[in-house]
């Protein structure tokens, strides 16, 4: 395994940028996961590391070894595609063979390194099979055990679980993370799932139109947001249109008067609030910012609940709480107390857009 | 007693599946029993067997070369149908540009077209280019090669693009990852998974011009002949069973290599 160097990776396709200035840093054995919605140059991002899409500018390093401008065949990167991607005529052991094939590796190795590659997937036994035979959950453990066998530098997964089930995805989730640590591979998943991207990331890398927003684990993200896409993409939030007019001071489009941390934003300001830091009834009375409002919606949600708590004619919260079952829960119409700490307040500038 | 509709509909079924197989086969079966018969004018009920028919071909030169002529335009208008038609296949079904659907359609017609039209038509066009370039191209090989190998391409484009939707686009890159260079993935990975579509294309167009009669009647040389030609030329003076006996060789033929086909790729799963 190796450490990976992206240095101000650019791609473009005529006039559109796609991918602009990512420089990203994945260290020997990190599990790095590239997080974004459709179309943000998530996926581009991770073909040009696996050499299908050349860089307009920018430089990529696989360890010491510069790799711009390698061919995929030489880049030794092990890619597991969310179709598979298996060789339908070819056997799973064949499959898993092929890499070694290409490396002109002698028969008597390739076959103990293809048994471990299935063992190490659980699929021992499975070598005489054809992928049609196999689910699909099986035949994405093949993918892996097929980019594995190579010993890639790097492993690189491209959106990896999407085709599987939701129960699958879980199991599989669970194993390739594993398979990760105990094997130390320095990996880069794409997804557009945030679930998947905070259960198995060490680092993250939040993209939105072809720039990177973020990077940092899982709290970074979700404790100091740098921006307004990151505060909504990672976890949920409710929003509050307002003003900054002395530090610490908010005022909402609806006139509510709130505290928050002093920082460097002023002017025309969002307000970001975590569902779970806001307090509903008799103790939001303590909190830094309080005030009436009434129970617009509720959502069950299972184990929680989502109380939407209109405060006036421009703001609403979303409070969640636990559904213990002991608890106090508000029903449609209901006059309630809510509050919240000025530091569960996360204040950006108003995006212009 | 109560019929259930369900068992009804199950021998409805088989019903007409075997109606049918037996509408496709009972000339089949007639032709190969006539082979056998006696009497030197066909009719029932036969007065004894004999294999003598089978003898008088070899006696019959024009079947001899005939048959010599066919194998070979069909061997080399199913190799040139395939060099074209793959590749042609390759990127129609990759690639979506102007007109490629109109291209795709343009390939498939030769099968719908009926053969007396399209025997005229490229004989027409042969001698407008004789004119043109002065090169001969009317009744020679090549342009009776050039003629079958139109039957070919419309085989090879169907099979091979509906293999092709088999194989994901990815599986290349995959390879590609793994360390193959280009031309090895397209060896190993894309030409190996469209082996069964080229294979039966192969087969299928080979058939398709050892048996076609329409076209080469347009474009065969003066004394030149193939075996359908033949076969036609011989009922137009004798109609004994030697012609059945030709036809039950033919029909040999073609079904031997189908089931020396199905034994590498399984036929019903690309046609």
């Amino acid at each position: 395994m190796a450490s990976l160097t992206l240095d101000r990776l650019t791609k473009r396709y005529g006039d559109t940028t796609v991918v602009r200035d990512v420089s990203l840093d994945v260290r020997d054995g990190e599990f790095l996961v590239l997080l974004g919605p459709s179309g943000c140059g998530k996926t581009t991002t991770l073909r040009m590391i696996a050499g299908f899409v050349p860089p307009s500018e920018g430089s990529i390093r696989i360890g010491e070894r510069p790799v711009t401008d390698l061919p995929p065949w030489k880049r030794n990167a092990g890619l597991v595609f969310q179709s598979y991607a298996l060789f339908p005529h070819m056997t799973v052991a064949e499959n898993v063979a092929f890499g070694l094939e290409m490396r002109k590796a002698e028969k008597a190795e390739i076959e103990p390194r293809v048994r471990e590659a299935l063992r190490l997937v659980r699929l021992d036994g499975y070598g005489d099979r054809y992928p049609r035979q196999l689910s699909g959950g099986q035949q994405q453990r093949v993918a892996l055990a097929r980019a594995l066998a190579i010993r890639p530098d790097v492993l690189l997964l491209d959106e990896p679980l999407s085709n599987l089930d939701a129960k699958l995805r879980l199991e599989v989730r669970l194993e390739i993370r594993a398979l990760q640590q105990q094997l130390g591979l320095t990996t880069v998943m794409v997804t557009h799932d945030q679930e998947e991207a905070l259960t198995m990331a060490d680092r993250l890398v939040v993209m939105s139109d072809g720039e990177v927003r973020q990077i940092g684990s899982q709290a970074d993200l979700y404790e100091t947001p740098t921006d307004l896409f990151v505060a909504n993409f990672v976890g949920r939030s409710t929003m509050i249109a307002g003003t900054i007019y002395a530090p610490g001071a908010f005022r909402s489009e609806g006139g509510l008067e709130l505290t928050c941390p002093p920082g460097p934003v002023t002017g025309l300001a969002t307000m970001s609030l975590r569902p779970e830091r806001l307090t509903i009834g008799p103790d939001a009375a303590r909190l830094d910012n309080h005030m009436r409002g009434s129970v617009a919606f509720v959502s069950y949600l299972g184990g929680l609940l989502d109380v939407h708590v209109r405060l006036n004619d421009r703001d609403q919260v979303v409070v969640q709480i636990p559904n213990r079952g002991d608890v106090f829960v508000p029903a449609i119409g209901d006059q309630v107390e809510v509050g919240w700490p000025a530091a569960a307040c996360l204040v950006f500038p108003r995006e212009t857009n | 007693m109560m019929l259930d509709g369900r068992i009804f509909g199950r021998m409805a079924l088989f019903g007409t599946a075997y109606l049918t197989l037996g509408f496709i086969l009972l000339p089949l079966f007639f032709v190969t029993w006539l082979a056998f018969f006696a009497q030197e004018i066909p009719s029932f009920p036969p007065e004894g067997y004999t294999l003598k028919w089978f003898g008088a071909i070899a006696d019959n030169r024009n079947f001899a070369t005939g048959f010599l002529t066919s194998l070979q335009v069909a061997i080399a208008a199913t190799l040139i149908g395939l060099a074209l038609g793959v590749p042609a296949s390759l990127i129609l079904a990759r690639q979506t540009f102007l007109g490629s659907s109109a291209i795709n359609q343009l390939l498939l017609l030769p099968i719908v077209v009926p053969g007396i039209v399209l025997g005229t038509s490229i004989y027409v066009f042969q001698i407008e280019t004789e004119i043109a370039t002065g090169l001969p191209v009317l009744g020679s090989m090549g342009g009776l090669v050039a003629g079958h190998a139109l039957l070919v391409i419309p085989w090879t484009v169907r099979l091979v693009t509906a293999s092709l939707t088999g194989l994901d686009r990815a599986a290349e890159e995959a390879a590609q990852s793994l360390g193959a260079d280009q031309w090895t993935t397209f060896r190993r990975v894309t030409l190996a998974a469209i082996r069964p579509g080229v294979v039966a294309a192969a087969l299928f167009g080979f058939v398709a011009s050892f048996g076609n009669l329409e076209m080469s009647l347009f474009l065969v040389a003066p004394g030149s002949i193939t075996l359908p030609i033949a076969i036609l030329q011989y009922l137009e003076w004798k109609i004994d069973p030697t012609v059945a006996a030709v036809s039950v060789l033919q029909i040999a033929l073609i079904g031997g290599a189908m089931i020396i086909t199905d034994r590498y790729v399984k036929l019903a799963r690309v046609v």
